[in-house]
């Protein structure tokens, strides 16, 4: 059974058709990227996925229940957590406390755990030695205390990702994880992913960097604009002709 | 004990910080034991680092704005002063009954107004508040208008009241202190980490789960349920209450002090309602320009603490964090 189903997804802004009756089934486990050009709609279909915004036809199943149109933070709560193209990290608080934020969803407690010293803040510890162990997985342990706006923007990235697993999601959305990164904040990108799949975490991003695609990604998917015009391994998307034409131009054709 | 901690880090953090506080006190101890005409003052300062410490939960953390928490403090301070003044009922209860009702005025008010984005709670919140102003002055067979109501009874229990200056000091302070403290429990707790991140980011915090309107709501009541306290709290010790103890007066001046202590820390919230409380008091000598030096003090506070006196903390530190209380 698929962990997330798009069944005949479209999605229009007034004239504009951003998605054109996507049909899309992403099986639990493994990593997926959904690859086109510039306008392509990939951001509209992630906005879609997570309730940021709501389809104008067809239906978003997840898990086997419908999602469509429910408001994001119910759907982070069903266990569906994305990042964003644009980094939004909570630029004024520590490395430490943006990921504390993302055990959110796994604490609860509200303004009488608060003000109870002690029973109130037993999960406390908790919260800090999971936060902890994600920095470091992300490789950000030694700038836990630092404020989290005055990261470079690679580990800015790095850390939003990390916030995002702190809410140890079914499926995880990142949207253009790779872009802006180094070579070495690629590769650290990289072997966090693998992790996370690993793990039995199912992850579906969007991505430019090809190379990047092609070591990462079980499957691929391939939007054109706002139609989905191919699926397959990235070996098989490689070689679909009209991936060729759509995608990587008759020029690039070589690389395949 | 999270908040000592909390205390004691800001505390090592900041000595400069910390020297503020040991004077804060110090003048505090002064004051009560020599019971200068200061202490008037005090209560006053008191009372708005009450006020100021619940408009910081709403603006600082979860980085809100509101023109109208004076109506809190109005609609609890006139319950407080009308039921014990002319309905001879004691003060705790009138108070309590005066703090649920602009409770129930908040989630009135902030239900609505807070599912909106930009500007639309602001105006509402000043709306709220101009009206509660109104309010106070034509309904005068039950506030007695621009005259006021005077007679109203000290905080007490039974015979046991909080009556002679240095009472009402030690009282307003102890409240204040507990004020604070609750706010720092509040910062660093689930609730109030979902608050600060709904100021950073909206977006992310709804990716992260957190329903953003639910926990703006919850600052909103939580701060106007401070300045509901500071209102009742004002009535009881000053025994009087007019229209223009809660106009649109307070409001500036609370917002003064938030960004003159440094919105978004505790300790800024405390420090600025006393700082600016005890302004007017330092620059008395200059008789007919006290108001102007009094706005230049503020000016050159502004320009070159930008923070706050809580940025105080920051100097003699490189480059490191401050966690944002």
């Amino acid at each position: 059974m698929s962990l997330l189903r798009l069944n005949a997804v479209t999605h229009r802004f007034g004239g504009l058709v951003a998605l054109e009756a996507v049909t899309l089934d992403i099986a639990a486990g493994g990593v997926t990227a959904i690859i086109g050009p510039n306008g392509a709609g990939k951001t509209t279909l992630f906005n879609v996925i997570s309730g940021f915004a709501s389809p104008s036809e067809g239906s978003v199943h997840f898990g086997g229940e419908a999602i469509t149109g429910l408001a994001p933070h119910i759907i982070a709560a069903r266990g569906l957590v994305r990042t964003f193209q644009l980094v939004q990290l909570f630029e004024t608080l520590t490395v430490l406390e943006n990921v504390k934020v993302g055990r959110h969803l796994h604490t609860n407690g509200g303004l009488l755990n608060a003000l109870t010293p002690f029973r109130g803040r037993a999960m406390e510890p908790d919260v800090e030695q999971t936060a902890r162990d994600l920095l470091r997985k992300a490789g950000l342990e030694s700038q836990a205390e630092a404020l989290a706006g005055a990261l470079p923007y690679g580990q800015k990235r790095l850390l939003e990702i990390a916030r995002a697993l702190a809410a140890e999601p079914k499926l995880l959305l990142l949207d253009e994880p790779a872009a802006g990164l180094s070579h070495v904040e690629t590769a650290r990108l990289s072997d966090l992913i693998r992790t996370v799949a690993a793990s039995g975490m199912t992850v579906l991003l969007i991505e430019h960097d090809m190379g990047f695609v092609m070591t990462i990604a079980d499957r691929v998917a391939v939007l054109d604009f706002g139609k989905l015009i191919a699926t397959g391994t990235p070996r098989e998307v490689q070689r679909d002709p009209d991936v060729i034409a759509a995608y990587l131009g008759t020029t690039e054709a070589s690389y395949a | 004990m999270n908040w000592l901690a909390t205390i004691w880090a800001e505390a090592r953090r900041g000595p400069a910080l910390a020297a503020l506080w040991v004077l804060a006190a110090a003048l505090v101890a002064y004051v009560f034991v020599t019971g200068s005409y200061l202490i008037a003052v005090l209560h006053f300062a008191a009372i708005y680092v009450v006020f100021v410490t619940g408009l910081n939960i709403f603006m600082g953390f979860a980085g809100q704005v509101s023109f109208g928490h004076n109506a809190f403090a109005a609609i609890s301070g006139y319950t407080s002063a009308v039921l014990t003044a002319n309905y001879g009922w004691p003060p705790l209860p009138a108070a309590a009954l005066g703090i649920a009702g602009a409770l129930i005025c908040a989630l009135v008010v902030g239900y609505p107004t807070l599912r909106l984005r930009g500007h639309y709670l602001a105006m509402a919140t000043l709306a709220f508040g101009l009206i509660a102003y109104e309010v106070a002055v034509q309904w005068q067979s039950v506030t007695q208008g621009y005259m006021g109501i005077s007679g109203i009874p000290p905080f007490g229990i039974g015979a046991l009241t909080v009556a002679s200056d240095r009472a009402i000091l030690l009282w307003l302070m102890a409240v204040a202190a507990l004020g604070m403290l609750a706010a720092a429990a509040i910062r660093h707790s689930r609730l109030g980490r979902a608050f600060v991140a709904i100021a950073g980011s909206e977006d992310a915090a709804r990716a992260l789960g957190i329903d953003v309107a639910r926990y703006k709501l919850a600052a909103f009541l939580i701060s106007a349920f401070y300045a509901a306290l500071a209102g009742s709290l004002f009535v009881h010790a000053v025994g009087f209450v007019s229209p223009e103890v809660f106009g649109l007066h307070m409001v500036v001046l609370a917002f003064t002090m938030l960004y003159v202590g440094g919105i978004g820390t505790i300790t800024g919230a405390g420090l600025g309602a006393l700082a600016v409380a005890l302004l007017p008091e330092a620059v008395r000598r200059f008789s007919e320009y006290q108001d102007l030096a009094y706005g230049a003090l503020l000016i050159v506070i502004l320009i070159y603490a930008p923070g706050g006196l809580a940025a105080l903390s920051r100097i003699g530190r490189t480059k490191s964090a401050e966690p944002g209380a």
